[in-house]
């Protein structure tokens, strides 16, 4: 922690006295790079060490309960776990677990944004702070919350509350099947994640210029026109980047999953299956080429977003 | 808003009314089955038909059966989360400032190297650390959970405070510069006042972030040394073998989460203004 200020006061006496033009702009960007570097060099070491190290450990045969057999073994483990029938089952857990939430998201996310903007000054600072509570919640609190208002064992009222509906009898187990279980999972993760997007949405929606919704609606457009062709379409920068930043992080989906079915009834997450293969058995090497797997999953999500939908994260997150 | 006619005054309670529920219904839930005896839990009703503090006095009171879990791992998250948040906003302070002020090559690196790591997949990390860790006796222990804590606090401490330095009216710097005050004590004297609310701000935010961790907390730590609450939650068993630890669970998740709200119910407008600012240049 005394780094950066015993930094910036060493760079103090050479940068504080008046210089010629070249010489200032020098000292100044050695200030920056002294004030900047430290973080900078600990998200490196932070990140990109262990990413290198789960590379390199995923090309040997690497098991913590057999150490001295360990081996190199080029891309064996990769052809391991992508001939697992378990890694695609718990791929497509993934993907369809954010495709869904991300787009029920949107939809909600959307529509709270819609009335944090229009509502009344008190109503909004009510709404606003409710919303706030999902977020500030520990996802593993949330996960148990919903997880014991579902689960008969655990004394679950939701079946007595909607027996009313056609499937949901009174010994209905959410938690024995895939599909009852997902719904819990999913229904649990977009409670929770929400509120940030509806907040990205609300600041892109304070963005459209006011005079052009107006415009539409003088010259006789419907609700539903203003929405489609002026709103949505000054908005896309902000929807494109929620939709990115939700996707990457429900991706990584793992907290609500471990608590519920800890992968039970084909629930395994992708991050579930790294965890279980390299904590839960201690066979490294398999884990390491998960967690390769995962990161790459992540990469080319960004990637296709970034150069596919163009998505411009960094001018959209503020200019440099 | 004056112009509303009396239905459109209703529709707006309603949509109010809609959305508290929405937000506050699994708290509220928690809650309840916080407050149920063991024969309460499997009443399948959403009030407790008897009330009881016994499931606080599980994991609060001396003798408690989960106490020895639950102290402990409360203990080692607010220090674990606070002193990876202090970490990190000192250090997203300079960087930030740097972003903010200075001219020189490598801001938008710097920024887009937080972006990345922001999105990185956590549990590709946690792999080679697990193995790292116990090689060299950082496994279990606050340090081995506070490194890895700052890639999670770090990028959004820098992003959320490079916002919110780039609205501060630095002539007031530069008239300190011109009073004679180097960078750094210009920096410290007439920045560091405006820039506090901002800072303020972040370090809430990471918190909640570090506060939230799941997967560090329960990949890198194997006793109370240093598990964290989120861990530790999973780790509760019932008081004998026939008791489910549900009742602990909740009233140990009300307990981690009361001071959560609390902070959000003072700081909400502040907390919104960062998280938007944040992600979206407002």
């Amino acid at each position: 922690m005394t780094t950066p200020a015993s930094a910036a006061e060493k760079a103090t006496p050479t940068n504080g006295k008046r210089r010629r033009g070249s010489d200032r702009s020098r000292s100044e960007a050695r200030l920056g790079w002294y004030l900047a570097g430290p973080a900078f060099v600990i998200m490196l070491l932070v990140t990109l060490y262990p990413i290198l190290q789960a590379l390199w450990d995923s090309l040997f045969s690497l098991r913590l309960t057999a150490l001295d057999e360990t081996e190199f073994i080029w891309f064996r483990n990769y052809q391991v776990v992508l001939g697992d029938p378990a890694f695609w089952q718990s791929l497509w857990v993934t993907v369809l677990i954010t495709v869904i939430t991300v787009a029920v998201e949107l939809v909600l996310g959307f529509i709270l944004a819609m009335v944090m903007h229009r509502a009344a000054t008190q109503l909004r600072g009510i709404v606003r702070t409710a919303i706030l509570v999902p977020y500030g919640i520990v996802t593993v609190v949330s996960a148990f919350a919903w997880f014991y208002a579902f689960d008969i064992n655990s004394g679950g009222y939701i079946n007595n509350w909607f027996s009313w509906l056609p499937g949901i009898t009174e010994d209905l187990n959410w938690f024995a099947a895939q599909g009852t279980s997902m719904f819990v999972i999913i229904a649990s993760e977009i409670w929770k994640t929400t509120p940030f997007i509806s907040l990205l949405l609300l600041s892109g929606l304070a963005q459209v210029p006011g005079e052009l919704e107006e415009a539409a609606r003088v010259d006789g457009a419907t609700g539903a026109q203003v929405l489609r062709r002026v709103i949505l379409p000054n908005m896309k920068a902000a929807i494109m980047v929620a939709v990115l930043f939700r996707a990457l992080e429900a991706f990584r989906i793992f907290d609500n999953v471990y608590i519920m079915t800890n992968g039970a009834n084909n629930t395994e997450v992708l991050s579930l299956l790294a965890y279980n293969t390299s904590i839960g058995r201690l066979e490294i090497g398999l884990g390491s080429a998960i967690s390769v797997l995962l990161f790459l999953c992540v990469l080319i999500i960004a990637f296709i977003a970034i150069k596919g939908f163009k998505v411009d994260l960094a001018g959209t997150r503020g200019d440099t | 808003m004056g112009g509303m006619s009396t239905k459109q005054r209703i529709g707006w309670v309603v949509i109010t009314v809609v959305v508290l529920l929405w937000s506050l219904f699994p708290v509220v839930s928690i809650l309840m089955t916080s407050f149920k005896t063991q024969a309460g839990l499997f009443s399948g009703k959403f009030l407790p038909p008897e009330w009881t503090w016994e499931n606080y006095a599980t994991i609060l009171a001396p003798g408690g059966s989960a106490q020895d879990l639950f102290l402990p791992s409360l203990r080692n998250s607010i220090g674990i989360s606070l002193i990876s948040t202090v970490v990190a906003v000192v250090l997203a302070t300079f960087c930030a400032y740097a972003i903010a002020r200075l001219d020189f090559r490598g801001k938008k690196l710097i920024l887009t190297t937080a972006l990345a790591v922001s999105v990185f997949p956590v549990v590709s990390i946690v792999t080679p650390l697990f193995n790292l860790w116990r090689s060299i006796g950082l496994y279990d222990t606050w340090p081995g959970l506070i490194i890895p804590y700052l890639s999670l606090t770090l990028p959004i401490s820098i992003w959320t405070l490079a916002a919110f330095f780039r609205q501060i009216p630095w002539e007031l710097e530069q008239a300190a510069q011109v009073d004679g005050a180097t960078p750094f004590q210009a920096f410290r004297k007439a920045v560091v006042p405006l820039a506090a609310p901002g800072v303020f701000t972040t370090a809430i935010i990471a918190f909640f972030i570090a506060w939230n961790d799941f997967v560090y907390g329960i990949s890198l730590t194997s006793t109370s040394a240093a598990r964290p609450v989120p861990a530790a939650l999973s780790f509760f068993t019932g008081a004998s073998q026939f008791e489910e630890p549900t009742g602990a669970i909740s009233a140990a998740a009300i307990v981690v989460t009361v001071p959560i709200v609390i902070v959000v119910l003072i700081f909400q407008r502040r907390i919104v203004s960062g998280l938007t600012q944040g992600a979206v240049k407002g």
